[in-house]
């Protein structure tokens, strides 16, 4: 019996509660975000923003927290209610899951899984359901434009993102996602005779997949300029049009979550982790989960930024920029990758 | 019992149930999330025996991608259930024979490695120790080196097939204005502004 606490008992209440304090602290972070998003949003239009609930606004996401679940959720008589209500519970649970194998320091993930890149990008190609099945259950035709919209886009994109991660996951050699931060400490910078630095980090060596990356996570998770499954010049809110309070919360989070995931996620793969910029002593004392989320927060920035200032894209557009310019160009970059990797032997 | 073997039977269970439930479900789009939880438990039971990269390659392909384009076409369609019900006596007999065969070659599979347990090792590469190689540099070396050109020809098989619906499909129709982008790129105020002087009373 003694044999059976330590085996399963301990260690699974240890991740259950590692699982619990990881969330609490994303959910926080995400009230932040999306507090972020919208005073960045209101900065560059010369706008204040949210300033009302707390000091300078600081508690609008909670306060719209509770709006959004004291109100009545409204489900349409002629939606299919089960996929209706399960489609944000979808979308949430997706979006939450990635989170498990992310490195948030040395040593700092849940599940330290060998195939950790793998099971991100299967995890968030799944993020696509929650869309369909919210915009099909709606029965109603905004919802389900935005739907048709956001399957073809979110297929798209993912082609050119899984090639990125290719031509990384070449250099690296691994499939592990702290192996693949471990493997940013030299790189450019350090062949060059240079210390450590963030000189090493693969957004300077692979940095035509950096930008591809950035832009194919914009349209991955439905940011503007590429945000047409809930165009709202268009389409009202796309596939949200029906949903209300809290399974509209909840598509919300979802949205942000997955939003989180990619910017921790160009992190990890171009701005190397919870790595300090310089090798130097003062910055090494810095803990790496501060760098983590200060990287992560500059690249959420520059989503904010985009969506600020950048018109959105026609469809046509969308899929050009998608089918006719990344994949190719992804696809050249993998071939190219893996010739000089081959020739000069780094790898 | 280990921790192993209650995973395994969870799986199998929801697994077997939701393949149930995608034949006998009334509308097809649920069938489709059914069929989607049946590859979710099948990455499931993938984990379980160890092989983690198949698992998340069921994932990426056959959720990620084949069952979404799966999922647009039937949600697009406008099925009449009425009809799709009329003909379950008629195709029958073919599903029962299909279903035998399918069950017969499994007991086949899997009778002759209970019998024989060595002949698949036998047979094939050497199965490396999964603690000191993972599985994923293992299937890389085997589809790149030992079967390099099978691995060719399977993906111009692919291509071939992908030219061919895209030769179907494809219209030319004239008189049609599209965008050019490069075109349009291209263009100064040079070549697109012409700046007249216009005369009081005259016009252009």
């Amino acid at each position: 019996m003694d044999s059976f606490f330590s085996i399963y008992v301990w260690p699974g209440l240890i991740m259950v509660a590692q699982s619990l304090l990881l969330l609490v602290c994303l959910l926080v972070f995400i009230a932040y975000i999306l507090l972020a998003d919208r005073k960045i949003w209101a900065a560059v239009q010369l706008r204040r923003g949210p300033n009302v609930v707390g000091p300078f606004g600081l508690f609008q996401s909670f306060a719209d927290l509770l709006k959004f679940v004291f109100k009545e959720p409204i489900i349409p008589a002629g939606a299919n209610k089960s996929v209706f209500l399960l489609a944000p519970l979808v979308s949430v649970t997706l979006a939450l899951a990635t989170w498990a194998v992310i490195p948030l320091n040395e040593n700092w993930v849940i599940a330290n899984i060998n195939v950790g890149i793998l099971y991100v990008f299967a995890i968030s190609s799944l993020e696509v359901y929650g869309i369909i099945m919210s915009g099909w259950a709606s029965n109603s035709k905004y919802p389900f434009l935005g739907a048709l919209r956001s399957a073809a886009q979110m297929v798209s994109y993912e082609v050119s993102i899984g090639f990125v991660i290719v031509t990384v996951l070449l250099c690296v050699g691994s499939l592990n996602l702290s192996d693949i931060v471990y493997a940013q400490k030299d790189g450019l910078g350090t062949m060059v005779g240079l210390p450590n630095s963030f000189l090493d980090w693969h957004w300077l060596s692979l940095f035509p997949m950096f930008v591809i990356f950035f832009i194919s996570g914009l349209a991955e998770t439905n940011r503007p300029p590429f945000d047409l499954p809930e165009a709202e010049s268009e389409l009202v809110a796309g596939y949200m049009v029906e949903y209300s309070s809290a399974p509209y919360m909840m598509l919300m989070l979802g949205e942000y979550a997955a939003i989180l995931l990619i910017c921790s996620l160009t992190t990890i793969l171009f701005l190397g982790g919870w790595l300090p910029p310089l090798d130097i002593a003062v910055l090494n004392w810095v803990p790496g989960i501060i760098w983590f989320v200060l990287k992560g927060s500059f690249v959420f920035f520059l989503f904010a930024m985009v969506k600020a200032f950048v018109p959105r894209y026609r469809y046509d557009q969308l899929m050009r920029l998608g089918w006719k310019v990344f994949l190719p160009l992804s696809l050249a970059m993998v071939i190219i990758t893996a010739f000089v990797l081959k020739l000069t032997g780094w790898a | 019992m280990g921790l192993q073997a209650i995973f395994f039977y969870l799986f199998a269970f929801i697994a077997v149930a939701s393949a149930f439930m995608v034949i006998s479900a009334k509308n097809p789009v649920h069938s489709v999330l059914f069929l989607i939880l049946v590859f979710f438990n099948a990455a499931g039971l993938f984990l379980l025996t160890g092989a983690e990269f198949l698992a998340m390659i069921l994932l990426v392909v056959y959720i990620g991608a084949v069952a979404v384009l799966f999922l647009f076409v039937v949600m697009m369609l406008d099925i009449d259930f009425a009809e799709l019900r009329s003909g379950v006596l008629q195709y029958a007999p073919v599903g029962i024979l299909i279903g035998l065969i399918v069950a017969a070659e499994l007991i086949v599979v899997i009778g002759g490695s209970v019998l024989t347990p060595d002949a698949a090792r036998s047979i094939t590469m050497p199965i490396p120790n999964p603690a000191e190689r993972t599985n994923t540099a293992a299937l890389g070396d085997v589809l790149y080196t030992n079967y390099v050109y099978f691995f060719q020809i399977a993906g111009l098989v692919l291509l071939v097939a992908m030219i061919g619906a895209i030769v179907l499909t494809l219209r030319h129709r004239t008189n049609i204005k599209r965008q050019d982008i490069s075109k349009q790129v291209a263009r100064t105020p040079a070549t697109a502004v012409e700046v007249v002087k216009v005369k009081p009373g005259q016009g252009v």
